[in-house]
């Protein structure tokens, strides 16, 4: 019942746990076309359940924000449900539950999606509610002043009580500095949000809510023709905006890098990350992802991994260790290390272990078979994303979403097939030859190092 | 192990009887009856479209029976029971785990321990091997457990200073404080630490048993196939479990206003009352009562009142909350520090509107639809559904239950609304836990 910011990382992993185990069939094979308008249809059959997933994505994000008015990307999110001359007074959610549906929206970097989860005759109802509202909001002054109290109370929730979110949150300035728009949170600066307005939202709104910048998808117990009737029906008659593309999101401003470090009462915990710059599948070398993705598999994730079997098993120095890699972002992607101590174990301690078992894999190679079964095991992982019936909506519609193709998705398993062994030490050196990156210690106050 | 000779055990031939059909609209859900030649049960719902099964069991009992001093037994062993077993160490036996891609793993609630085995359908046999393994032969390695131990200890340590987990221990500590349910069921540092190999033995032999385990299973499998794996993973379970279950309690609900302060801009609350078990016959009344008064939409009352006319919280709810032994109605809001007042006055006159039958026949058909209609919308997946399975023995809720359930909810009327709002909701009796730097708030001496 929250209507909630999405990280990058968390679509990321969808988009990349995924695989078909058909050989080389697409991994969720989706139906798709394009209406007169530009708006584009991804439909994904699943007759499991009388039920129907319906999303609404916007290729519009935080990233998207005008510079100093952060957080009305997430702001607007939250304004969606109050109302339009058809349908006021939040009726949109009203006439979903007594339908006994279930709905939310999300606001990424890279995109905003309204999604509703409703029994399957129940499609044109929530087709209709959605498109009414793609170009009929109405705001009072007074609707956008209490909403803002909301998002404020939602933004100390998740960030101002958090010691670790408030980390993250300064980190990020200094991986994406001088006004990048990853550099700053998806809430928006408290400031700049507090002085937000309704023209403010109105503003975003009219900018990048247009069919021709929005795709839906449709998932669960329908068939192609009738999404196609009723999307004809519904949204075909909105006339697109000819918005402009969105430009490519680079920057060439130096990043500041180096140490940031949170010390709190609070922190009972010490931990310490390392943010490096990568490619995504859209910035940088991008034929390396699908190595980066075979790389962070074998290096950090899960109680099988490398760095989890040399740092928590055999010399226990870590209560917990890993890497991520995000490549599902518009603009640059990143490989993340992590790790927090045992008692007693300070963080450069642990950051110097890391950077060893990371060598050894540099120095040595991959072990006989190990590549083999990574693979395996990341092949498999698609079968499994199909068994729930939003895993593939979500995984396609982040990946159109953040401008990258369906065959992203797609063709996944065939990217991870075709990884070698050089091809995972080349990404690894890439990784360790990067000069993009910084460092961040959550540590408790005057406790030293983390020891 | 001969894990690979188990494909040419001969099958056993299996009970299998259809009972139910779920009829949303045009599909249908079959729940199997499945008893294995042993008499081992469990609910089936085949689905043979991806090479997938989940299996999710539950045995009745969980931390609510650990004792004070060893307070995190159950969470222990559930997170140390796929860390080895049989002839397997920790690392061989995780590394089977990842290299054929099957989840297993084990969690502990207040009153179950439970089991999850998610694997491709070709791996089925061998997965089930290693359940048996794990749960009648585990190691309890030294490395494993002081690992573990450590891991969870540093979440406890984490946790006492997160609002939410300190409000949520404080409400349950007051409500029963003399009785498992008023122990975090991960332990403290100090008990965590204490636990050892033989407890966590003693705990796998005394209360995992066959007579109180219920299983529930979903994908692609046959009854013949499943019934036989019963037998085998399941069969040299003791019979009966020999560790007591917990006595029932009744909540000591008092009204009390706890303050504990913390320096976070925002304070959070949790709040609640007695409520009733899954067993009482009031409780589908009850369940729409309160979804009228603050259940999972974005049209209750506490929401409309607290968060969209006022913009007091992002997040505001209650739930009714049976337990085996006590029922509880419970919910949460978080608010700035000084706005507490404010929040809880809106939400005593809620609770007090409501208790005085102010509700219309409007309301109460929104709710009812919802709640109908909504329930459907988890069978998405094939471990949601296993779960659905599993929650309808372990509440006796009967194989026809999802035939049966609209009709139980339909039954409920306003008058039945008004008499439980009446008899369940007493504001004087709401206890309240503020986390935060709350402004004007006293605490109850």
């Amino acid at each position: 019942m929250t209507k909630t910011l999405l990280r990058i990382c968390v679509v990321g992993a969808l988009a990349l746990g995924l695989w078909s185990g058909q050989a080389m069939a697409g991994v969720f094979n989706p139906e798709t076309f394009t209406l007169k308008n530009g708006m584009d249809v991804v439909v994904l059959p699943n007759h499991r359940a009388p039920v129907v997933l319906h999303m609404v994505w916007y290729k519009a994000g935080a990233a998207d924000e005008p510079k100093g008015k952060s957080g009305v990307a997430h702001l607007l999110e939250h304004l969606m449900f109050k109302g339009t001359p058809k349908h006021p007074d939040g009726e949109f959610s009203k006439l979903i539950a007594q339908h006994g549906g279930e709905e939310n929206a999300f606001t990424s970097l890279d995109y905003t999606g309204y999604h509703q989860t409703v029994a399957s005759d129940q499609l044109e109802m929530v087709m209709e509610l959605e498109a009414d509202r793609m170009t009929h909001l109405v705001l009072s002054a007074e609707d956008v002043a209490t909403e803002l109290a909301v998002v404020l109370e939602e933004r100390n929730q998740r960030l101002e009580g958090k010691p670790a979110a408030r980390l993250s949150e300064q980190a990020m300035q200094k991986l994406f500095p001088k006004g990048h728009p990853y550099g700053r949170p998806i809430i928006g600066w408290r400031a700049e949000t507090e002085a937000l307005s309704r023209e403010d939202a109105l503003s975003f709104y009219k900018d990048h809510y247009a069919p021709d910048n929005a795709i839906l998808v449709v998932a669960g117990d329908v068939d192609v023709a009738e999404v196609k009737r009723l999307a004809e029906k519904y949204y075909a008659p909105i006339p697109p905006r000819g918005l402009p593309k969105r430009a490519p999101l680079t920057t060439d401003a130096p990043i500041i890098g180096g140490e940031t470090v949170l010390r709190d009462d609070r922190v009972k915990q010490a931990s310490w990350s390392e943010h490096i710059i990568q490619p995504s599948l859209t910035n940088g070398e991008t034929r390396r992802v699908a190595a980066l993705e075979v790389l962070s598999e074998l290096l950090g994730s899960g109680g099988t991994s490398r760095l989890y079997k040399a740092l928590v098993i055999e010399r226990p120095l870590a209560v917990s260790v890993g890497t991520d890699y995000m490549a599902s972002a518009r603009g640059d992607g990143q490989f993340v290390f992590y790790a927090s101590p045992r008692p007693g174990v300070s963080l450069d301690e642990i950051s110097k272990a890391v950077r060893l078992e990371t060598q050894r894999l540099v120095d040595e190679g991959l072990a006989d078979g190990e590549l083999a079964r990574i693979k395996k095991r990341m092949l498999a992982d698609a079968i499994f994303s199909r068994d729930a019936m939003k895993a593939g909506a979500y995984a396609i519609g982040g990946a159109l979403a953040s401008g990258h193709k369906l065959e992203s998705v797609e063709d996944w398993p065939e990217h991870i097939g075709a990884v070698g062994e050089q091809d995972v030490l080349d990404a690894l050196n890439a990784v360790l030859a990067e000069p993009r990156r910084i460092t961040t210690k959550l540590l408790a106050n005057g406790k030293g190092d983390g020891a | 192990m001969n894990w690979r000779m188990k494909k040419l055990y001969v099958i056993l031939l299996a009970v299998a009887l259809p009972l139910s059909l779920l009829s949303f609209q045009a599909a249908a859900v079959e729940v199997e009856r499945v008893v294995s030649p042993q008499g081992i049960e469990a609910w089936l719902v085949q689905d043979h479209s991806n090479p997938v099964v989940s299996v999710r069991l539950a045995f009745r009992g969980g931390a609510e029976m650990d004792p004070a001093d060893k307070a995190g037994l159950a969470n222990l062993a559930a997170s140390t029971m796929d860390e080895g077993a049989g002839e397997f160490d920790s690392q061989t036996f995780q590394q089977i785990l990842a290299d054929q891609s099957i989840t297993l793993r084990f969690s502990a609630s207040n009153d179950r321990f439970g089991g999850e085995v998610t694997t491709l359908t070709e791996n089925l046999d061998q997965s089930m091997d290693l359940l048996r393994l794990a749960l009648t032969q585990p190691r309890f390695d030294d490395e494993p457990v002081a690992r573990l131990k450590s891991q969870l200890i540093a979440g406890i340590q984490s946790d006492s200073q997160r609002p939410g987990k300190l409000a949520y221990n404080a409400f349950f500590k007051a409500m029963f404080p003399d009785h498992g349910y008023g122990r975090d069921s991960d332990g403290t540092v100090e008990s965590v630490t204490g636990l050892t190999q033989a407890d966590l033995k003693a705990f796998v032999h005394t209360r995992l048993a066959r007579g109180n385990l219920v299983v529930g299973v979903v994908g692609d499998v046959t009854p013949e196939r499943l019934g036989a794996l019963l037998d085998k993973t399941f069969g040299t379970l003791p019979a009966q479990p020999t560790t007591p279950r917990a006595a029932d309690v009744v909540p000591n609900a008092t009204g009390r206003v706890q303050v504990i302060e913390l320096d976070v801009p925002q304070s959070t609350i949790v709040f609640g009352q007695a409520g009733l078990k899954r067993d009482d016959p009031d409780f589908y009344t009850v369940l729409v009562m309160n979804h009228i008064l603050g259940g999972g939409s974005f049209t209750s009352r506490l929401y409309e009142e607290i968060r969209e006319k006022r913009g007091l919280a992002y997040s505001v709810g209650s739930d009714l909350y049976p337990l085996d032994h006590a029922g509880l109605i419970l919910g949460s809001v978080g608010t700035e520090n000084a706005r507490v007042a404010e929040t809880l006055d809106v939400l005593r006159s809620e609770w007090t509107r409501m208790a005085t039958g102010d509700v219309s026949a409007q309301e109460l058909n929104n709710a009812k639809t919802y709640i109908t209609g909504s329930f459907p919308l988890t069978f998405t997946s094939t471990g949601a559904i296993a779960r659905v399975l599993v929650s309808m023995q372990i509440n006796g809720l009967g194989i026809d239950y999802l035939d049966h359930r609209k009709a139980y909810i339909g039954a409920v009327d306003l008058a039945g609304v008004k008499r439980v709002a009446a008899e369940y909701l007493h504001v004087d009796k709401l206890d309240i836990v503020v986390v935060g730097k709350p402004a004007g708030i006293v605490p109850s001496p």
